[in-house]
């Protein structure tokens, strides 16, 4: 079984190496473009938001990957507990078909 | 009334962005409660809301990743998603949709297959909805039969029981999956998976709504974990396409954002709704869901053959999806409520 496992996570290492090929592999066919926010009439945090964007999509690209789960992982946390004080049970549930 | 309106930094454009709450809320709920993505529905709703289409996808794909990762939260503490199957399941999806993806672009160079690959996803929609009906039906018919012999059947009992045949093919390594309660060859989840991949990938879709009913009728998991195990696929793959599609600079984080506001709150009632609603229940609307995106993908396909139908079909396509997403979240908010009400007095009766 271990020796599974060991093979399995040889996989999964080999596919996360390849993931950039196959997401741009399987991305929109037209030619890549590049985009420039337009950053003339932007101020405060918008100015900032645009111009990071503009001077590095990989940071941009990096910022949305860590933000997207936070505010995931916030907002449920906040659901959670307006859902527990409602009353309803969270952490049960009875499997049925029918 | 300016306030209503939000100016997206990136792409420069003014969005209504109640609209985008309101958007995702309802594909947080029909998400949360059938375990997919629901691009499909996103891409006509933010097209209405004059959004630009260069970052549609991107942006639905960011806000997907969140709206997963509170769904599979909430169904992983129900007990819902088997992390063995779902982590398994990756390997075979990825390559699938490697596979899948190659294959479409080797296509495209022999000529136009657009046109095909939409109906192929027609046939494939049509297969599932198949599938579905014929199983609520069987399962129907074996009700009344134990009926008249004066028995019940099991809680589990399904009408389509493919998976059981599919079991036996004891291929080593035999893996158990706990949460899904079965054992079998580690090679069908990888084998379904690749399959499922391989067809997202040639049709260029998320996955989930050939996904879930796979998980169900050839793996053989309960509706509830094959929910569950499916939003956590979702999940990774929605992590890392948010990644790659911002740095191909297709995603407006501001507007991925006020929609994960509206999804986090329909996530949890679609994934609380499934506390109250039984499988079938949920196999049945799902049917319904799979009818009318295949009632809109023909929609699209019509103007090839009549033209002049194009702007016609475009708007009825756009109000039938927008439409159905409507009914179904409120269809699953009020069984929700319900539910909870009923819950909650129990609780009372019992204190």
């Amino acid at each position: 079984m271990s020796k599974l496992w060991a093979k399995l996570t040889g996989v999964m290492v080999m596919v996360l190496l390849l993931m950039p090929n196959i997401v741009i592999a399987s991305g929109e066919k037209a030619a890549a473009i590049v985009i420039v926010a337009d950053t003339r009439k932007l101020t405060g945090w918008e100015g900032w938001f645009a111009n990071l964007y503009n001077e590095s999509h990989l940071y941009f690209a990096l910022l949305t990957v860590v933000t997207i789960p936070i505010v995931g992982v916030v907002l449920g946390l906040l659901a959670d507990m307006v859902m527990s004080h409602v009353g309803i049970d969270l952490s049960s549930r009875e499997l049925s078909e029918h | 009334m300016e306030w209503l309106y939000v100016l997206m930094p990136i792409s420069g454009v003014t969005i209504f962005w109640p609209g985008l709450v309101i958007l995702g809320i309802g594909v947080g709920i029909i998400g949360g409660f059938f375990g997919m993505g629901g691009a499909w529905m996103v891409t006509p709703g933010l097209n209405i809301l004059g959004f630009p289409m260069a970052f549609a996808i991107g942006t639905d794909i960011a806000h997907m990743a969140g709206k997963s990762l509170i769904s599979t939260m909430r169904h992983g503490r129900f007990g819902n998603v088997d992390y063995r199957l779902g982590f398994i399941m990756v390997f075979g999806t990825v390559a699938g949709f490697e596979a899948g993806a190659q294959m479409i672009m080797w296509l495209e160079r022999l000529g136009k297959v657009d046109f095909y690959v939409r109906w192929m996803y027609v046939v494939l929609l049509i297969l599932i909805a198949w599938m579905v009906f014929s199983d609520v039906a069987k399962k129907k018919k074996k009700e009344r039969e134990a009926k008249a012999a004066g028995m019940e059947i099991d809680n589990l009992a399904t009408g389509l029981e493919w998976h059981k045949t599919f079991h036996k093919i004891k291929i080593p390594p035999v893996v158990h999956f706990k949460t899904a309660g079965f054992s079998c060859s580690v090679w069908l989840p990888i084998f379904v998976s690749f399959l499922t991949g391989w067809l997202a990938g040639l049709l260029g879709i998320g996955g989930g709504l050939i996904r879930m009913p796979a998980l169900i009728y050839f793996v053989g998991c309960p509706t509830h974990i094959a929910v569950g195990t499916d939003l956590f696929e979702v999940m990774i793959s929605g992590l890392y396409g948010a990644g790659t599609y911002t740095f191909k600079g297709r995603t407006e984080l501001v507007a991925a954002l006020i929609m994960l506001l509206g999804a986090a709150v329909g996530a949890q009632i679609g994934t609380v709704a499934t506390k109250y609603i039984k499988g079938y229940g949920i196999r049945i609307a799902f049917g319904i869901a799979v009818i009318g995106c295949c009632i809109s993908v023909i929609m699209k396909l019509i103007p090839t053959y009549v033209p002049e139908s194009k702007d016609i079909l475009d708007i009825t396509s756009t109000i039938l999806i927008l439409g159905l997403v409507s009914s179904l979240s409120i269809y699953i908010f009020v069984k929700m409520i319900q539910g909870a009400k009923k819950e909650i007095a129990m609780k009372k009766e019992k204190a």
